[in-house]
């Protein structure tokens, strides 16, 4: 099947500038990335990278202390409830921990968006739901609850749940950690079909490798709260930036230590927030 | 401009679908179909001339299967374009609904 191709300048996601503090802590030290139509964007980044802040903050869950972010075209820092509202009818999220409702059966968490935005006919929920339950492999599961569910399958449930309203723009929070191999290549080759079939932009926020290399239109690459490049699956593993290399291959990081801070750090008596 | 349009055809109704299916209308092409099929007719859906169609567009062609096949009747797609055609790929049901190239080939299955 063919890959959709993207016009450059249309842009589904516009971040610059982005600037987030927790206390006296920089965590975003001024993020700009652009995310086009039909592109599958990976952020990557190692522990305490900001990569998690970052995925807060496009979803327009946090306010930052600078910058702006624009999805679908829209300042989401100037945007009414409503507003933000309506415009997440566009916009799937499968985040990291399923985030399932424990008192859901998998079928009602995957039709949740369904009912409580659009006035659809019970027969085309129920089957839109189980279209969604096909492609994560998980048909015949939609009576169980989520206590039923192993890791994986719950977090292909949340995949189905995110994917069910045919979002524009979906985000993928770690979509492949804590899964066998085999089940991890299938949700890569169903974020790659997804974009294929419906044009649908994807974010996926992971720290595994293989599997960004495996999705990726373009790799954002983030380390101590900025980007260290942004560029093609090839120009990324070529990238001469020894943090780079050191993230790709694995290195362990230097700790370096600013005495004066650390020594605050320490002492102070009002603690700072941790990322 | 996204529309669907019910045309009389010799012994079966053709459901003309035109433009972008999604949820802010697919109920509509839901009632063509499924107008025709509980009325006892065979359905057809032309959808030749459709640039996107959403999973509620999709389940709308699979309930009036369902509903063809629990009616002893006969549904099918005719000139599915590529848009449709990627998106019944990726949910696997271009397996499942009969699909015919052009109207002449649909009209001659019913025969």
């Amino acid at each position: 099947m063919p890959k959709k191709t993207a016009q450059p300048a249309e842009y589904v996601l516009e971040v610059e500038d982005l600037v987030v503090e927790y206390g006296r802590r920089r965590i975003l030290d001024g993020i700009s990335m652009n995310v086009r139509a039909g592109e599958i964007m990976v952020i990557m980044g190692g522990s305490g990278s900001g990569k998690s802040t970052l995925l807060r903050h496009l979803l327009g869950l946090e306010v930052p202390a600078g910058g702006t972010v624009r999805m679908l075209g829209r300042d989401v820092s100037e945007m009414t409830n409503t507003e933000m509202d309506d415009l997440r009818q566009h916009v799937g999220v499968s985040f990291q921990s399923g985030a399932l409702f424990t008192s859901m059966s998998v079928g009602e968490n995957v039709a949740l968006p369904l009912r409580e935005r659009q006035n659809l006919d019970d027969n085309t929920i129920r089957i839109m739901t189980r279209l969604k339950l096909e492609l994560v492999s998980l048909a015949g599961f939609e009576n169980l609850m989520p206590s039923q569910l192993s890791g994986g399958m719950i977090k292909r449930a949340a995949f189905a749940r995110a994917i069910v309203m045919d979002p524009k723009l979906v985000f993928f929070d770690e979509p492949s950690a804590g899964l066998d191999p085999v089940v991890s290549a299938e949700l890569d080759e169903l974020i790659i079909k997804l974009r294929d079939a419906l044009g649908t932009t994807i974010i996926v926020v992971t720290h595994e490798l293989e599997s960004a290399f495996r999705i990726a239109d373009r790799i954002t690459v983030l380390d101590h709260g900025r980007v260290l490049v942004t560029d093609t699956v090839d120009a990324v593993r070529n990238c001469q930036d020894q943090r780079v290399q050191d993230l790709l291959n694995r290195t362990p990081r230097e700790m370096k230590i600013d005495a004066d801070d650390y020594l605050r750090r320490l002492t102070e008596e009002e603690p700072e927030y941790v990322d | 401009m996204s529309k669907c349009e019910v045309q009389d055809q010799a012994g079966f109704a053709l459901v003309v679908v035109e433009g972008e299916v999604d949820m802010s209308w697919s109920n509509d092409l839901r009632q063509a179909i499924l107008g025709p099929l509980n009325a006892g007719r065979p359905c057809m859906v032309d959808l030749s001339a459709v640039a996107y169609i959403d999973s509620s567009g999709i389940a709308a062609l699979v309930e009036g299967y369902q509903k063809a096949k629990g009616a002893g009747t006969f549904f099918g797609l005719v000139a599915v374009s590529d848009a449709v055609r990627s998106v019944l790929e990726l949910a696997r049901l271009d397996q499942v609904f009969p699909m015919y190239e052009n109207l002449e080939q649909a009209e001659a299955s019913l025969s």
